[in-house]
């Protein structure tokens, strides 16, 4: 039967009539498993060769998860590999894929494979219960009285729609509200403070001005990170972390503005990007150029920390040093803007722009 | 008061002695099955879709993969939540890694350590979690692609879709929850770029961020909470949208290529039980073998190496899992448009490529069956599935967009590229800034010529027979391939297909738009060229194919 005598209103026009009448389903043809005996019971002997190496396994993960210790462990193909993991995943890996070939392969080769074909019926309801249920409808809608009655209507629209603000209201206390006054004292200002000595960022030992050769980059910390411990401590720690460079003075740029934030070529800036956070380390001494491995984003330690390539649209900020009496660097104050990625109340007019002087 | 029962004098029970007829035993139910029926029904349900015919086609079995993907997800969860304490409290290591041994870490890391370690098994179910968490994605990726290629997605399966394009959008939420959870150096990068992110979003970004975090980033509340959203809330959002997804599928019945005896009013292929029940449960364990098989062999996410998050670290090639790979591209080759008005901050570069793209990609698919419908001016149903080559604006456009995708995608490994190919970074990153516009403009017009002269072959194989590759030298030197008809059957699936045309109503711009949509495509053989070549039909013979190449037709009565 062609497609065009079976056409109603709910299957597609045909632009234009197939040219080639439809032939009808396929005979069916008979598989080889179908009329040679023999591959008839090949193919159950596989089938049940592949079951009966899932108790096989099964044992196998038992022994291995009594008998090879958590720590074991063996090399081979030039790596090592945890042996009781490899052998559990391997064993109960193997039997679940066996079960499932064995499955596939008695659908395939052992039950009917003969098609079949089904109707299809259109996805609407049909006509006759569609104007049971619009009559329905009609009923129960005049019933409820909500016609003469409207004002119970917008009442409960209305009521229900209201109730969305207790509902989010609730939510109020996710967190802190960033208003002015918050925001001045959590992502606007960092644990530096004038005085607070650079120390290097694994073992805490301060920095000395005289022991930085040129060309050194050290990650440092702000000593008083030491006395915070747990989510306190993350959180000064995204936003303190910074690095101390050297360099040659007579080969970078160093605004008038910012003449005293350096000692005899030691810079110290921000290590979190102005993009979206990480923290920049890779730094290419020669061109004083420190690069973040994230988004690539690249920043110019020699000229005030200004963007030169990537998605960073705003310079790394500095943070002003000085030394000690012993001779350590420690800040002058806290960064003079806020460091990290730009929130919207951000004022970025004080940023430092290429050219600032 | 309850009043005194009557007594009746005859006794029904008693004179009634002749036995109920026993139906005949074939048609009776097992034991069980008859006593949860005489209580639930369930048999009215079951009748129905016992021997519901499924159509077989390997492509089908893409969705099956992300089902069954899933299933694996909550069962090696379920496994991976009774040791993991989704806790930002700091503890020191003490299990049996020695090399974190002592290192102030979160509860969080250090219980995902203890699984890996400690547990026997644990780092087994972590790695085939994340795996299929990998190939779920994956699956639902290459499901969506199938169903757009060969419009599977019109009437009236448009809800359907939609519902996909929410499975395949909170599934990438789930995907990076779950990742984010160990608490290592890797995932914290992750959730540093998230905050970034967040922040950039205008005017509410601020607020969003200390509401997300619970303050500044990493607060101590954005592990338990992203663990309910992974356990709970999105399975719960899944597990819900799949199970409409499915109730959809089984209502219209399955799709099926157009063939011989196919028709929109059929479904034409294997009852359920038992042969889809044992194909489909068969390929469950098989993809349950296969991704245990990954887990026990192949390592992924081996959060130990990376150690604990330190905000103050990160590594270097550090990348996201692979689905979000396209949102890190975008980040990455966004040039860096940030406004300074006043005391604000407009992070285009940011927004632009996280929410802007995000927000691009799922609106566009949930929206293409509409917006096509209202080009086509089709508003019947589809059950037969259009081979790609026959909706050859709609096949281009979708490789085009497959292509910005990749483009995108390949850009957030702009890094990897770079040392890999011994390139420089930065040229690298100014091509791929225009390569996510050129290159899928390109891969529109290649694949729209592709499937066009797929089309104008189909037409030649249907007038002139398909080759049979026996080539024939003639008397005077010449050498020709010898042809032979196709079968009715054939024939048919080759002409079948509908040919698009434009609307005529409506406004310019869709008119427009419905020529565009109907331009360009090879007009199929008519019944009377069909039965003109057919007049040319010769035996097939070596000699006549060798005069004339074009001699040996095939129609389909000659196939007959």
């Amino acid at each position: 039967m062609s497609e065009l005598d079976v056409r109603d209103a709910a299957t597609p026009p045909e632009p234009a009539a197939t040219p080639v009448p439809d032939p009808g389903l396929e005979e069916h043809v008979e598989r080889y498993t179908d009329v040679d005996d023999r591959a008839s019971r090949a193919t159950y002997r596989q089938i049940v060769a592949m079951l009966g190496a899932v108790p096989v396994l099964v044992v196998a993960f038992v022994v291995v998860y009594f008998a090879v210790p958590i720590s074991a462990e063996f090399a081979l193909f030039g790596t090592t590999w945890k042996a009781q993991h490899v052998l559990l995943g391997g064993t109960v890996g193997l039997a679940i894929l066996l079960i499932g070939m064995a499955l596939i392969q008695w659908a395939r080769l052992v039950m009917s494979d003969v098609e079949m074909s089904e109707e299809r019926h259109p996805a609407q309801t049909g006509p006759e219960a569609r104007a049971v249920l619009a009559a329905d409808t009609k009923a129960g809608v005049e019933e409820s009285g909500i016609k003469r009655r409207a004002l119970i209507g917008s009442g409960v629209a209305g009521g229900l729609g209201l109730l969305v603000v207790p509902a989010l209201l609730a939510l109020g206390d996710l967190g802190p509200w960033p208003t002015d006054a918050v925001r001045a004292k959590t992502i606007e200002k960092t644990i530096w403070a004038e005085g607070i000595r650079l120390v290097n960022d694994v073992n805490y030992l301060p920095l000395k001005a005289s022991e930085l050769v040129v060309g050194q980059l050290v990650n440092a910390e702000p000593e008083n990170l030491q006395a915070l411990h747990g989510s306190e401590y993350q959180i000064a720690k995204a936003k303190a972390a910074i690095i101390v460079v050297r360099m040659d003075p007579n080969s970078i740029r160093i605004p008038d503005s910012r003449k005293d934030w350096q000692v005899d070529g030691i810079l110290c800036y921000s290590k979190i990007c102005t993009h979206v956070g990480c923290p920049i380390s890779l730094w290419e001494q020669q061109s004083h150029h420190l690069l973040c491995p994230c988004h690539q984003s690249t920043f110019d330690l020699g000229n005030s920390g200004v963007v030169v390539f990537g998605p960073a649209a705003r310079s790394l900020p500095q943070l002003p040093i000085t030394t000690d009496a012993d001779g350590y660097l420690v800040a002058r104050s806290d960064f003079t803007v806020p460091v990290g990625p730009s929130f919207f109340e951000r004022d970025s007019s004080k940023d430092f722009k290429d050219g600032d002087n | 008061m309850a009043k005194p029962t009557k007594i009746r004098e005859d006794s029904p029970a008693l004179a009634v002695q002749t036995p109920p007829e026993a139906p005949p035993a074939v048609n009776k139910l097992a034991p069980a099955a008859e006593w949860v029926d005489q209580r639930s029904g369930i048999g009215k349900v079951i009748k129905g879709a016992l021997r519901k015919i499924f159509p077989d086609h390997w492509s089908f079995l893409l969705g099956e993969i992300a089902l069954y993907s899933f299933i694996i997800l909550l069962l090696t969860g379920v496994f991976l939540t009774l040791w993991f304490k989704p806790s930002m409290g700091e503890v020191e290591y003490s299990g049996s890694y020695e090399l974190m041994r002592n290192i102030p870490m979160s509860e969080a890391f250090a219980s995902t350590l203890n699984i890996s370690f400690d547990v026997r098994g644990g780092l087994l179910m972590r790695q085939i979690h994340h795996w299929a968490a990998m190939l779920f994605v994956a699956a639902m990726t290459i499901h969506m692609l199938r169903v757009f290629f060969t419009g599977a997605f019109r009437k009236p399966r448009e809800l359907n879709w939609i519902i996909g394009v929410g499975l395949l959008s909170i599934g990438l939420i789930e995907g990076f929850a779950g990742y984010s959870l160990p608490d290592d150096l890797l995932s914290g990068t992750g959730l540093r770029f998230v905050d970034g992110s967040i922040r950039s979003i205008p005017i509410i970004g601020t607020w969003v961020e200390f509401f997300v975090f619970g303050g500044e980033f990493p607060g101590e509340l954005i592990i338990p909470r992203l663990y309910m959203v992974h356990i709970l809330l999105v399975p719960g959002l899944l597990l819900g949208l799949i199970s409409a997804h499915m109730a959809l599928l089984v209502y219209h019945k399955h799709t099926q290529w157009p063939g011989p005896g196919r028709t929109q009013k059929n479904v034409v292929g294997y009852p359920l039980f038992p042969v889809y029940a044992a194909k489909a449960g068969g390929f469950f364990f098989i993809v349950f073998g296969v991704t245990t098989l990954m887990g026990a062999l192949m390592q992924i996410n081996p959060v130990w190496l990376y150690g604990p998050y330190n905000p103050s670290q990160v590594t270097a090639g550090s990348q996201p899992d692979w689905y979000m790979g396209f949102v890190e591209g975008a980040i990455r080759i966004m040039p860096n448009w940030e406004w300074h008005l006043g005391s604000t901050t407009w992070s285009w570069n940011i927004f632009i490529p996280f929410v802007g793209l995000m927000g691009l990609l799922f609106t566009g698919l949930a929206l293409y069956p509409f917006i096509e419908a209202w080009v086509t001016g089709d508003k019947s149903e589809h059950h037969l599935l259009d081979r790609p080559r026959n909706a050859p604006n709609r096949t281009a456009f979708g490789v085009a967009c497959m292509t910005c995708y990749g483009m995108f995608w390949a850009a957030g490994g702009n890094d990897i590229i770079a040392t890999q190919f011994h390139v420089s970074l930065n040229d690298v990153t100014y091509f791929m800034r225009v390569a996510v516009f050129v290159a899928p403009v390109i891969a529109f017009i290649v694949t729209k010529r592709i499937c066009l002269s797929l089309q104008r072959r189909d037409a030649e194989t249907v007038l002139h027979g398909s080759p049979t590759g026996v080539i024939v030298r003639s008397p005077d030197g010449g050498y020709t391939e010898a042809h032979t008809p196709v079968s009715q059957g054939e024939a048919y699936t080759l002409t079948r297909h509908p040919q698009w045309t434009p609307v005529e109503s409506g406004g310019r711009v869709r008119q427009r738009l419905s020529r565009w949509f109907a331009h360009g495509q090879i007009a199929k053989p008519t019944a009377e060229d069909i039965e003109a070549a057919s007049h040319h039909a010769h035996p097939i013979s070596p000699v006549d194919a060798a005069a004339d190449e074009t001699a040996s037709i095939g129609s389909g009565k000659d196939a007959e």
